[in-house]
C-alpha cells in the first residue's frame, strides 16, 4: 500500500538528514506504530506518506514514496485526499468548519461526492465512531477525546485507504484514549484500512500494533514485529521493562500475555515485603489549605466545593477525565483564575486577594500550554526577565535551569527548544520566585519517556527541598513514579483521595500496567526490581 | 405536502435576507413614526418567534441598542447645532457665540419642535433599517449564506469562513496568554506588557494557521479537478474581458461626454461575458455541497412577505404620499391610513408561517 524506496529527507539548511535512506513497505490493513524520541523525525516520516513533506514543509526529499502505486512526487497532497487521511496532533487546529456534521462532510465536498452519498456516509461515520449525539455540536465545545474522534471521522468519510495519525492519544485521558484506539483497531479489522500512527504512550498502543517502526534518531529506522523491535529499544513501556527484568522471551505485549507468565514473579513478590512508600501527608501543618472552593462559568459548575490541603515535601497528583475540573481547581488555587466561593490560605494570605506579583511568590504555576509564558527571543533574555520579575539576584533563573536541564544554549530561541527543555525553562522561570507551592497542569503532554523520567526526577527534587508540588495529569505511569497522594476529581468533586498505591492500584481505569499484571500493591517496575533484588 | 411543512428546519438564509431587505426598503420610503415603529415591532416579533440559539441570533439585542443610540444622537445633534427651523420654539438655550470663520454653524440657541421632530423622524427611519438588517443577521446563519454562494466563488467563501473563525480563536488565545502573564506577575502596563501578550498570541496564531493550511491541503482543498490548462485559461480570459467591459460601460454611463455606444451596449456585453466566464468557472469546480439549503415553499412565503411590504409601501407613496412623510411645517399628529398599515402587517407572516428553527438542545426524545 505504502512504499518508501531509499527515502532521505533534509530540512532546508540542515546538514544532517532527518531520514536517511529509509526503505519500507507497509501492506494493506496493517496497523503500524512509529516510536522514537521527540524530534527524531516521526512526524516527518508520517508527512511523506501524503506528500505534505516536502510539498508543504519545504526541504529536499530523495528517493520515492508511493501510495497505492502513485508517487507523491507527481502530485500535491490535496490530490491524495481520497487515498490518505491525515489527522494532526492538535485536532482542533485542523478543523475547517465549526460543527461536527459540517466537518465530517468537508472532505467529501472537496472530492465532489454526490449529496446522497455524502448524507449516507456522514450517518455511517457518526455511528461507527459513536458520536451521533454530537452531530450538531460546535467543535470548540467538545472534549479532547470527542474532538479526536471527530477528526478521525472527518477523514474517514472520504473512505481513504490509509489513515495517518500523529500522536492521537497524547492529550486524552486513559478511557478516551482506549475509545480512540479501539475505533482504530475496528477500522483495521472491519474495513481493512491501513493505519500508520506515531505515539509516545507506547503502553497504550502496543497491544493494537501489528508492526513497529522505531526511529533511533540517526535517520535510520528499525522495522519489524512489535516484540522484536521493542526488545532492542532503549525506551519501552513498563510491560516490556518488566518482561526484560523477568527475562521473558518473546516479550509480552498485552497485559493478558504478561499475567499468564507472571506466576513466578507473583510468588516471589508475595514473600517480599510490600514496597515502602512515603506517607501521603505529613504531620506538620499544611503549606496550603483550600476550603470549599467553587468555580463556575455561567451555569456550568467546574469545581463544586473542593477541600484540599498541600503538605511540604509531598507530591499530589490530581487526576480525572477531561473536563472534570482539574485545571479550574489549579487556577483557582493559584489565584489568577476565577473563584466564586471558598477560601485559600497560604501562610495566612489568600493568593487570590493579592496582586499577581505577590501571589506567584506563594503559589507558582506552570499552565497547560507552558509556552504562553515565554515571549522573548532567547533563553538568556527569558532568564534575565524572570530574575527582574521576581527581584531575585541575577543568575538565579539560569542556575535553576541548569539544575533542571543542564546545557541549554542561552542564545537559542525558546520556541526552538525541545518540549522537555521548554518545560524546564518555564519551570525555572516560575521557581525563580521561590514559591513554597508549585502547581503543574498537564506537564507530561508531548514528552517522550526520557523527558518524562527527567521531569519525574525534577519533581522529586523539588519535593525533597520542602516544596508542595501538585501535578494534574492523565498519565498513570508518571503519577505512579512521582506522587505520594492521588486526588481523583469527577464533575468538580473529589471522588477519591488517598495514597497513590491505594487509589491507583484498586481502580481498573487508573491501574498501572505493573499493577494490572502483578497486583494492586505494585505500581512500578522499579519497585518490583528493588523487591526482587532484596529477596535474592 | 403540508405534513412536512412545519417540521423544524433552518430556512434558506437568502429567504430571511429578502424578507429583511423588503422591510428595510419599506422603512426607507416613510418617516411616519407609527409605520416605522410598526416595522420595528414586526421585525422583533419575527426574530423572537423564529430565531435559533446560535451566538449571532443572540446579537439582535445589540442592534436594538444601536438603533436607540442612532435616534438619540440625531435628536441631540439637532438640539446642539441649529435647532430653530420652524416657528414653534419649545426651548431657549443660551447661544454660544462662535468666531466669524465658523459662520453657518450655530451652537445651542433656540430649539424648535419642528427641527427636533425632524431629527427624530430621520433617526427613526435609519434606526428601523438597522433593526431590519439585525433581524436578518439574527435569523440567518451568516456561514450558511456564504455556503450558498455560486460555485466559482467557493474558495473565496471558504477563506472568509476560516477568517471569521479566527476571531473567536484570537480572543481565546489573548485571554489564555493574559492569564499566563499573571502567573509571571506581569501586571505591568505599557509596551513591555503588550509585547508579552502580543508575541505569544501571534506565534500561536501563526502556528495554528500553518496547521490549518496543512490540514486543508491534505483534505483536498483546492483540488484542480478535471479542467485542462486550456479550459482554465479560457475561463480566466472570459472573466477578465467581461470585467473590463463592465468597468468601461459603467464609466461611460456615468460620464455624459463619452460616446453613447460605449455606455449601455458595452456594459451589457461586458456583463454577459463575465457571467459566461463565471458559469464556466463554476462548472469547472468539481465540488458538491452537503445538505444544501433548498428553496421550498416556506422560503417563498417568507421572501414574498418581505417583498409584499416593500411593494405596498411603493404603491402608497404614489397614491397617498402625505401620510407617509408627515409635514414638518404645520405640526400635527401624524396620521395613519389603512393601506400602508396592512402592508407592513404582511411582514409578520413569517412569525406564523415559517417553520420553527432547529434547537441545538432538543428536549428528551422518547425511545
Amino acid at each position: 500500500m505504502i512504499t518508501l524506496d531509499h527515502v532521505s529527507f533534509w530540512y532546508r539548511g540542515a546538514g544532517e538528514p532527518v531520514l536517511a535512506d529509509v526503505t519500507l513497505t507497509i501492506g494493506e490493513g496493517e496497523l503500524v506504530v512509529l516510536a522514537g524520541r521527540t524530534g527524531v523525525g516521526k512526524s516527518t516520516l508520517l508527512g511523506t506518506v501524503n506528500g505534505l513533506v516536502p510539498h508543504f514543509t519545504g526541504g529536499h526529499l530523495a528517493g520515492t514514496v508511493t501510495v497505492d502505486g502513485v508517487s507523491t512526487r507527481s502530485r500535491p497532497p490535496r490530490e491524495f485526499a481520497h487515498l490518505v487521511g491525515m489527522v494532526g496532533q492538535d485536532p482542533l487546529a485542523g478543523f475547517v468548519t465549526d460543527t461536527v456534521e459540517d466537518e465530517l462532510a468537508y472532505g467529501m465536498e472537496q472530492l465532489g461526492v454526490a449529496p446522497q452519498v455524502m448524507r449516507r456516509r456522514v450517518e455511517e461515520t457518526l455511528d461507527l465512531l459513536g458520536i451521533a449525539e454530537l452531530r450538531r455540536r460546535p467543535l470548540r465545545t467538545l472534549s479532547g477525546g470527542q474532538q479526536q474522534r471527530v477528526a478521525v471521522g472527518a477523514v474517514l468519510t472520504m473512505h481513504p485507504r490509509v489513515l495517518v495519525l500523529d500522536e492521537p492519544t497524547s492529550a486524552l485521558d486513559p478511557t478516551a484514549a482506549e475509545d480512540v484506539l479501539a475505533t482504530l483497531a475496528r477500522l483495521v479489522h472491519d474495513l481493512g484500512t491501513t493505519v500508520v500512527m506515531a505515539e509516545h504512550r507506547l503502553e497504550r498502543v502496543v497491544p493494537f500494533a501489528d508492526r513497529f517502526i522505531y526511529l533511533p534518531g540517526d535517520g535510520s529506522v528499525r522495522d519489524g514485529e512489535p516484540a522484536a523491535v521493542l526488545a532492542g529499544m532503549p525506551i519501552a513501556p513498563p510491560i516490556v521493562e518488566l518482561g526484560r527484568l523477568a527475562g521473558w522471551s518473546p516479550l509480552p505485549l498485552s497485559v493478558r500475555d504478561a499475567r499468564r507468565r507472571a506466576e513466578a514473579i507473583r510468588a516471589d513478590l508475595a514473600a517480599a515485603p510490600a514496597p515502602a512508600r512515603p506517607a501521603p501527608t505529613s504531620p506538620e501543618p499544611p503549606l496550603l489549605t483550600a476550603e470549599r472552593v467553587v468555580v463556575r462559568y455561567g451555569t456550568t459548575v467546574a469545581v463544586r466545593g473542593v477541600d484540599l490541603d498541600l503538605h511540604a515535601g509531598k507530591v499530589v497528583a490530581i487526576m480525572g477525565r477531561n473536563g472534570s475540573g482539574k485545571s479550574s481547581l489549579l487556577w483557582a488555587v493559584q489565584g489568577s483564575g476565577p473563584r466564586q466561593g471558598g477560601t485559600v490560605d497560604v501562610a495566612g494570605d489568600d493568593p487570590g486577594a493579592l496582586p499577581s506579583a505577590r501571589a506567584r511568590k506563594l503559589v507558582g504555576m506552570v499552565p497547560q500550554t507552558a509556552g504562553d509564558l515565554l515571549y522573548l527571543e532567547s533563553v538568556e533574555g527569558e532568564c534575565a526577565a524572570a530574575d527582574r520579575e521576581s527581584d531575585a539576584t541575577p543568575g538565579t533563573c539560569r542556575f535553576l535551569l541548569d539544575s533542571l536541564a543542564p546545557g541549554v544554549d542561552p542564545d537559542q530561541h525558546p520556541r526552538d527548544l525541545s518540549e522537555g527543555q521548554r518545560l524546564a525553562l518555564v519551570l525555572a522561570v516560575q521557581l525563580t520566585a521561590a514559591p513554597p507551592v508549585l502547581l503543574l497542569d498537564e506537564p507530561t503532554r508531548g514528552l517522550d519517556y526520557t523527558a518524562k523520567a527527567a521531569l519525574a526526577r525534577q519533581v522529586g527534587h523539588l519535593a525533597k527541598r520542602g516544596r508542595a508540588v501538585v501535578v494534574a495529569t492523565h498519565d498513570v505511569e508518571f503519577v505512579a513514579s512521582v506522587a505520594d497522594r492521588v486526588v481523583v476529581l469527577a464533575e468538580g468533586e473529589i471522588v477519591s483521595d488517598g495514597p497513590t498505591a491505594e487509589v491507583l492500584g484498586g481502580s481498573p481505569a487508573f491501574a498501572t500496567q505493573v499493577a494490572k499484571i502483578i497486583g494492586p500493591d505494585w505500581l512500578t517496575v522499579s519497585e518490583v526490581d528493588d523487591a526482587l533484588k532484596a529477596a535474592r | 405536502m403540508f405534513g412536512t411543512y412545519f417540521l423544524p428546519r433552518d430556512l434558506h438564509p437568502a429567504a430571511w435576507w429578502v424578507w429583511a431587505l423588503g422591510l428595510a426598503t419599506a422603512a426607507s420610503r416613510t418617516t411616519n413614526p407609527w409605520l416605522l415603529g410598526l416595522i420595528i415591532a414586526v421585525a422583533c416579533l419575527v426574530v423572537v418567534a423564529r430565531r435559533g440559539e446560535a451566538p449571532w441570533a443572540l446579537a439582535f439585542r445589540l442592534y436594538l441598542v444601536l438603533a436607540g443610540f442612532i435616534v438619540t444622537m440625531r435628536v441631540v445633534f439637532r438640539v446642539i447645532f441649529g435647532g430653530a427651523e420652524g416657528s414653534t420654539i419649545i426651548l431657549r438655550l443660551p447661544e454660544i457665540p462662535l468666531p466669524a470663520w465658523a459662520a453657518g454653524i450655530r451652537l445651542f440657541g433656540a430649539v424648535s419642535a419642528e427641527s427636533v421632530l425632524g431629527g427624530f423622524y430621520d433617526g427613526l427611519r435609519l434606526a428601523t433599517m438597522v433593526v431590519c438588517l439585525g433581524a436578518a443577521n439574527a435569523l440567518a446563519n451568516p456561514k450558511r449564506l456564504l455556503k450558498a454562494m455560486p460555485a466559482a466563488l467557493y474558495e473565496v467563501g471558504t477563506a472568509v469562513t476560516v477568517a471569521l473563525s479566527v476571531f473567536p480563536q484570537l480572543a481565546e488565545s489573548v485571554q489564555r496568554v493574559r492569564q499566563a502573564r499573571k502567573l509571571r506577575g506581569g501586571t505591568g502596563k505599557g509596551v513591555r506588557a503588550l509585547r508579552g501578550i502580543v508575541i505569544p498570541v501571534l506565534a500561536d496564531a501563526l502556528d495554528r494557521s500553518l496547521l490549518l493550511a496543512a490540514s486543508m491541503d491534505s483534505r483536498g482543498y483546492g483540488r484542480a479537478g478535471v479542467a485542462t490548462t486550456r479550459a482554465r485559461a479560457a475561463t480566466g480570459a472570459l472573466m477578465v474581458v467581461g470585467l473590463l467591459g463592465v468597468c468601461v460601460g459603467v464609466y461611460a454611463t456615468l460620464d455624459g461626454s463619452t460616446p453613447r455606444y460605449l455606455a449601455t451596449p458595452v456594459l451589457v456585453a461586458g456583463l454577459a461575458v463575465a457571467v459566461a466566464g463565471f458559469r464556466a468557472a463554476g462548472r469547472r469546480v468539481h465540488r458538491s455541497r452537503y445538505r444544501p439549503d433548498r428553496w421550498q415553499l416556506a422560503e417563498v412565503v417568507v421572501a414574498a412577505s418581505g417583498v409584499a411590504v416593500a411593494v405596498v409601501m411603493f404603491g402608497t407613496s404614489r397614491v397617498d404620499p402625505t401620510n407617509l412623510n408627515p409635514s414638518l411645517i404645520t405640526l400635527s399628529w401624524p396620521l395613519l391610513s389603512w393601506p400602508p398599515l396592512l402592508g407592513v402587517l404582511a411582514g409578520v407572516v413569517p412569525a406564523l408561517l415559517a417553520p420553527p428553527p432547529v434547537l441545538a438542545t432538543p428536549e428528551e426524545v422518547p425511545a
